[in-house]
């Protein structure tokens, strides 16, 4: 009986999703979608969470977390689920769910929400529930210390290498897209130039005149904001000050990199922390506003279900559907990074096991909501003004007229005009070619809160609203995640030079400082200056990446439930690893080793080494100088790319090692802390 | 029955309350301070203001940036 209305979910859910299916040429409302989605999260929430809970983890009730045992009150609390529920939401959806999807719409809306809903249920937020799962039996440890306590020490120093190369994809890639929307965009620069000094102010506040009042700093904080974004418009249209903010993207990529030198060396108090509070609140509050948003317009989707583009010849990234797309939507479906959390702070503040399905698997499935909004904004604007944006200039031109052509000639007419007056609605001076996303996701949020609040006179408004608010959390991430790395990097560099570890003195910490920020300030200056855009290039590194980071954690999780003599529910994990390990390694191999140039590093490579040689000079380059950057590019990507698929292999032969090694023992072998029980303690 | 409402309601305000400020990295200091009262009743707690420094420096000071792409 308890059933039936389960039944009625899931029927409702698959009705959504056939109507979705079948619909070709008729426009199909974006509500359909969102259902579609909600009613397959609620059931598999219901059904697979429990089950893995249940069987597969046998998770235990009466069993103490760490929180518990080794409560401190303070990095050890036990926390009411709800509340946990929101710091681990906070904490793992950033700008990737937001980001990913809208580049994939431009295969269409359909391979992207197929990908996002059973990438979420089968890998995403089965991933986040056993990491977190797995660290909360070994008292919160980190993912490079649980791969070292399963599988090894040279496993956990592979897994932690690999961490910090994609921490530094991740931070380039970020960097990259806050630099092409804030690029010859003096209101942007200037409302998230204005964060930094609100951001002091607000440091000075919380240090000196009201300390600890987060609340009220935060409100102060939001009005600045608002302040800015509404001066913003008459610095953008001031004769004087509008080129004052307005830069080209290889400054804003020099100003990018002293900054995140800069802010990783000041106190945090003064910086990170007030403007940390900023970011957060404004991310969950732009979230539910575009969720209420999305529920209230009910927009139609007017991106086709499927585009000629799911063959490969894409503007916006390279290559076919597989495996392409499913690198290209990482965060949402799913994201490797997020073991990283699941074993951070969470796994201590747990209250009880039988906690862990809401917290693990639950904020995971609200991660793909996200990026199911974010797809639904992509696939609600006009095409031929979605691929206008998300196209290289080296396709478009750089005038709307060259780019209207350009598009229409693609198969999406859209006039000059259209273009013209879409920038216009926003206040930028043009939308050609503002690739990212950002600018896109921008755009789509501006059109629909200016439907639910302030008509069109106020899209300008919203679209520097969203472009801040995607800044604001973005540079967030990018000083908390170069201060991580620099971490990550004393520990790697600890292992061979011990001295070089945190706290014995300040010298290692700056050298490892620069360390980092010279590392993804090299891939950020690279994209910046790529002639095609960058993210074309970057975003699928940091896809393969990820997702690799993806696999290594399933794969850990798979070694967990071999080690607990588990391994007949090991499919729940098996399943996953190996779609992400088919999709990494083909997608890494296609970009090491494709023949096609605009897929394959190395032909590309080819390619222009070749007209090097020859002594003339390809499009997009427009020098023999740039030439030779594009060819050292390409080998580095490559070498990158070579990396991270001997990463993972090597860890495929550790785990399936140590697989075998559990099969031969009689008894589990898994290193859990012991167990107390809630009553006992 | 209205008495229970209003405590509800409290209730309710308190738990967004605690969320928002974990969301940045503060517990909440009255659980702390239960805590030492029953496990170490004979140290003196951090003050409130020495609570939120701690866990400041906690959350952004080291390796845990807390946040994802």
């Amino acid at each position: 009986m308890k059933h039936i209305p389960w039944i009625i979910l899931a029927l409702v859910g698959a009705a959504c999703l056939a109507v979705l299916a079948v619909s070709r040429g008729e426009p199909v409302n974006a509500l359909w979608i969102v259902v579609a989605a909600v009613s397959s999260f609620l059931v598999a929430y219901r059904y697979y969470a429990l089950f893995i809970a249940r069987h597969v983890m046998a998770l235990d009730g009466a069993r103490a977390t760490p929180a518990i045992y080794r409560a401190d009150g303070l990095d050890y609390v036990a926390t009411d689920r709800r509340v946990l529920f929101g710091h681990h939401f906070a904490a793992i959806a950033g700008a990737g769910p937001l980001v990913g999807p809208v580049l994939a719409a431009q295969m269409g809306y359909l391979p992207g929400t197929l990908w996002i809903i059973f990438g979420v249920v089968l890998a995403g937020a089965v991933q986040d529930f056993m990491v977190l799962f797995i660290s909360m039996r070994r008292d919160g440890r980190s993912l490079g210390e649980l791969v070292r306590m399963e599988m090894g020490p040279v496993a956990g120093t592979i897994a932690l290498a690999g961490a910090f190369l994609i921490m530094v994809i991740i931070l380039a890639v970020l960097a990259l897209i806050v630099v092409r929307a804030l690029a010859e965009s003096p209101w942007g620069m200037f409302t998230v130039a204005a964060t930094i000094p609100l951001a002091l102010l607000m440091g000075i506040y919380t240090r000196w005149i009201r300390p600890g009042r987060i609340g009220e700093v935060s409100v102060l904080g939001f009005i600045g904001l608002i302040a800015a974004i509404v001066l913003g418009q008459d610095v953008a249209a001031s004769a004087f000050w509008g080129p004052v903010f307005t830069f080209t993207p290889q400054a804003l990529c020099w100003i990018l990199i002293g900054y995140g030198a800069l802010a990783s060396l000041l106190p945090v108090w003064l910086l990170l922390a007030p403007r940390d509070y900023l970011s957060t609140f404004l991310k969950i509050g732009a979230i539910a506003a575009l969720a209420i948003g999305i529920v209230v317009m009910a927009p139609p989707l007017r991106m086709p279900a499927l585009t000629q583009f799911t063959g490969g010849g894409g503007p916006a990234w390279s290559g076919a559907l597989f495996p392409f797309l499913f690198i290209t939507i990482a965060c949402g479906a799913v994201s490797g990074f997020h073991a990283l959390i699941a074993s951070g702070t969470t796994p201590k503040l747990i209250g009880a096991e039988t906690d862990a399905p809401f917290i693990g698997y639950g904020a995971m499935l609200m991660e793909a909501f996200v990026a199911i909004m974010a797809l639904v904004g992509a696939s609600i604007l006009d095409p031929g003004i979605y691929f206008a944006m998300n196209s290289p200039a080296a396709v478009l031109g750089t005038d709307p007229a060259s780019a209207a052509q350009a598009v229409t000639a693609m198969g999406f007419p859209v006039s000059a005009e259209t273009l013209a007056q879409t920038a216009r609605d926003v206040g930028e001076h043009t939308i050609v070619s503002r690739t990212g996303g950002a600018p896109t996701l921008a755009v789509a949020m501006a059109e629909i809160f200016a439907h639910i609040a302030g008509g069109s006179a106020m899209k300008a408004f919203w679209y520097h609203f969203a472009i801040l608010f995607e800044a604001l959390f973005i540079l967030t991430a990018v000083d908390a995640g170069t201060r991580a790395g620099r971490f990550m990097l004393q520990d790697l560099i600890g292992l061979v030079v011990p001295s070089f570890r945190a706290g014995t003195s300040w010298v290692p910490g700056v050298v490892a400082t620069a360390l980092c920020v010279a590392s993804w300030g090299f891939f950020l200056y690279q994209g910046v200056t790529d002639p095609l855009g960058g993210v074309n290039t970057l975003w699928p590194v940091f896809g393969i990446s990820n997702q690799m980071l993806a696999a290594v954690a399933l794969m850990l999780s798979t070694v967990v439930l071999f080690r607990m003599k588990r391994q007949r529910y090991a499919w729940v994990t098996v399943v996953p690893t190996a779609w992400l390990l088919v999709c990494t390694l083909s997608a890494g191999t296609l970009k090491l080793l494709s023949t096609d140039p605009a897929v394959g590093f190395l032909a590309h490579a080819a390619k222009f080494g070749a007209a090097l040689e020859a002594g003339t000079v390809l499009a997009p380059a427009k020098s023999m100088a740039e030439m030779e950057a594009i060819v050292f590019n390409d080998r580095v990507d490559a070498g990158l790319c070579a990396l991270f698929l001997a990463v993972v292999l090597s860890l495929l032969f550790f785990t399936v090692r140590t697989c075998i090694a559990a099969l031969r023992e009689e008894r589990p072998t898994v290193n859990e802390s012991p167990a107390h029980m809630v009553a006992a303690s | 029955m209205k008495r229970r409402g209003v405590m509800k309601q409290r209730d309710v305000m308190k738990r967004v309350r605690d969320m928002l400020r974990l969301m940045v990295g503060q517990p909440p200091y009255e659980a702390y301070l239960a805590h030492m009262a029953h496990h170490h009743p004979e140290a003196a707690p951090l003050t409130r203001l020495e609570f939120f420094r701690n866990r400041e420096q906690a959350r952004y000071g080291g390796a845990g940036g807390g946040k994802c792409c």
